[in-house]
């Protein structure tokens, strides 16, 4: 599985950087690191209502640390499961 | 309100702007013959003897819009019949000459060619080998001393006069600075603009849908566009077609980061920013060339990272820069950058397609550290290399940093020159060749005495203050 994170002017305003981070404690928290590739993107074409990450093709918006569990297990663990 | 430094700009703006709309509307072809009736309307001249040479000069502008001589290698190019033949000799007497028994001139010069007709002193042009020394020896200096404003713009001897009195660039001693651009008060010389092809780009993307067009942004913007906010100029740039804006000075950070790795490792460096000084050291001082650091620039930094990501990209760079129009076709970039225009043909840009920048929204331009955005003026890179250093974890005790920070090229020939004779006291060079740093390239709208605070008040805005901070995400593109 590919998730990006948007790292544009915008999302990095609204915490970009935390995201990565929250995300990749979190496939290291399921133990993950072998499934998914988690990467950076320049822009996601949804710059008013980041930060937006793309899970393979799915665009999810407004991802914030505080509902950044949820959005994983929505679209990152249901997916894989 | 004006948005220029010089009325030369603004004519160069509106042939630019002319040439821009007619690019957009697909209409090149047809309406490219009547931009010189639309600017010169007459009937009467304004600018030159009549309106037929204004014409004519317009239409020389138009071939320069459109990507100039492609068989010269050169961006800059002299546009022959604007170049008005300033006086080409140096040395002349003026009204002050008294006549005077002394005759200091006549005695003084080496070549005998001065002599006294109907009590004033004459200077023989054929004879007169421009030393200089009847001008310092004048009681009442009555020797005048005349310079083509492009041969004194031109701080390293590339500019000199052809048998017709015209202005010629010998392109091998021409580091592109684009100085006489911007000096030239006739506006004879100018830099090729690739506008049209950006604007292809934008068009041929079919609104960002078969591949995205990229905006690079130098960071010297903070000191242009004066009239509106930077924020409003990015929503101005998507309004164009752009699909994203991603600031230069994030590259800058990681180039200062490398940097400081490399002059630490080596003892010795020359910046590799200015593509105007790297040329400079390649073409006068070829020994020095290992010396170069070895990144990319700010520019190509930045435009590496983002064809990682997405790799059908079209990127465009927008700076002040002339010498970034012909980086891009340096080996090591070829490919990586696609296009670059000035911040002056940017607004021709945004007129062209009627964007009024103080009415748009404000989006955001963050991606760099305080660091990175003070690239833009003189002393900010060698200010980055110094937090690179320490950020590094490389103590003064490891590594004594020394470095010279260059304003102007002028200041580049004598750091090198000392460095080429190993008696340069410093271990860093780094080279601007425009005065002030980028934020007097000659691509400015504006070059003003206020532009260097502009930048650092740019740069203490950033979200991230240390290089780290800014690069760290750059580990997650892959």
């Amino acid at each position: 599985m590919d998730i990006s994170v948007c790292i544009g002017s915008s999302c990095h305003l609204r915490g970009s950087y935390d995201i990565i981070k929250g995300l990749e404690a979190l496939i290291e928290q399921h133990g993950l690191q072998n499934q998914i590739n988690l990467a950076a993107a320049f822009c996601l074409g949804n710059c008013t209502n980041g930060v937006t990450i793309k899970v393979n093709d799915r665009i999810v918006t407004g991802v914030s640390t505080e509902n950044l569990p949820q959005v994983f297990k929505e679209h990152v663990l249901k997916a894989l499961s | 309100m004006r948005i220029f430094d010089t009325s030369v700009q603004e004519l160069k703006y509106k042939v630019l702007r002319e040439v821009a709309t007619l690019a957009f509307e697909d209409r090149l072809s047809t309406g490219l013959l009547d931009i010189p009736k639309t600017i010169v309307p007459g009937p009467q001249a304004t600018m030159r003897c009549c309106i037929y040479k204004e014409r004519a000069i317009v239409e020389e502008r138009i071939k320069l819009a459109l990507g100039g001589d492609p068989e010269n290698e050169n961006v800059i190019e002299v546009l022959n019949i604007a170049c008005d033949e300033c006086p080409v000799s140096r040395f002349k007497v003026g009204e002050a000459c008294r006549g005077c028994i002394a005759h200091r001139c006549v005695n003084v010069c080496p070549k005998g060619a001065i002599s006294i007709h109907n009590q004033k002193a004459v200077i023989d042009d054929e004879k007169c080998v421009e030393c200089g020394r009847c001008q310092s020896v004048c009681p009442y200096n009555a020797i005048i001393k005349s310079v083509r404003p492009c041969e004194q713009a031109c701080k390293i001897n590339a500019i000199s006069m052809d048998e017709n009195k015209k202005a010629k660039i010998d392109n091998d001693k021409c580091i592109s600075c684009g100085a006489c651009v911007y000096q030239c008060p006739f506006g004879a010389i100018m830099d090729k603009s690739y506008i049209v092809k950006a604007i292809q780009m934008l068009k041929d993307s079919d609104h960002n849908q078969k591949y995205h067009v990229y905006a690079v942004v130098a960071p010297s913007i903070s000191s242009q566009f004066s009239y509106a906010k930077i924020g409003q100029v990015v929503s101005g740039i998507k309004a164009l077609g752009f699909y994203s804006v991603v600031e230069v000075a994030l590259g800058a950070d990681m180039v200062a980061y490398k940097e400081a790795k490399e002059l630490s490792e080596k003892g010795f460096l020359t910046s590799s920013c200015c593509p105007a000084f790297v040329e400079y050291i390649e073409k006068y001082f070829p020994d020095m060339k290992g010396d170069i650091s070895h990144n990319y620039s700010p520019m190509a930094q930045i435009a590496v990272y983002i064809k990682r990501t997405d790799p059908d990209a079209k990127i465009v760079f927008i700076g002040p820069c002339t010498a970034k129009k012909k980086e891009i076709s340096r080996e090591k970039v070829k490919g990586i950058v696609d296009c670059v225009i000035t911040f002056e043909e940017l607004q021709a840009l945004f007129d062209s397609r009627n964007v009024e920048l103080s009415e748009l929204p404000e989006e955001t331009l963050d991606n760099a550290s305080y660091f990175g955005r003070i690239f833009a003026r003189s002393g900010g890179l060698a200010d980055a290399v110094r937090q690179g250093l320490k950020e590094h974890g490389i103590t003064d005790e490891a590594f004594e940093y020394k470095p010279i920070s260059c304003d102007g090229i002028e200041q580049c020939k004598i750091a090198l020159l000392k460095a080429s004779k190993g008696v340069l006291p410093e271990n860093f060079i780094e080279g601007m060749a425009c005065q002030g740093g980028c934020i007097g390239g000659a691509g400015c709208l504006t070059h003003g005495p206020k532009d260097k605070n502009e930048v650092d008040k740019y740069g203490g805005q950033a979200r991230e203050k240390g290089i780290k901070d800014a690069i760290n995400i750059l580990k997650f593109v892959k």
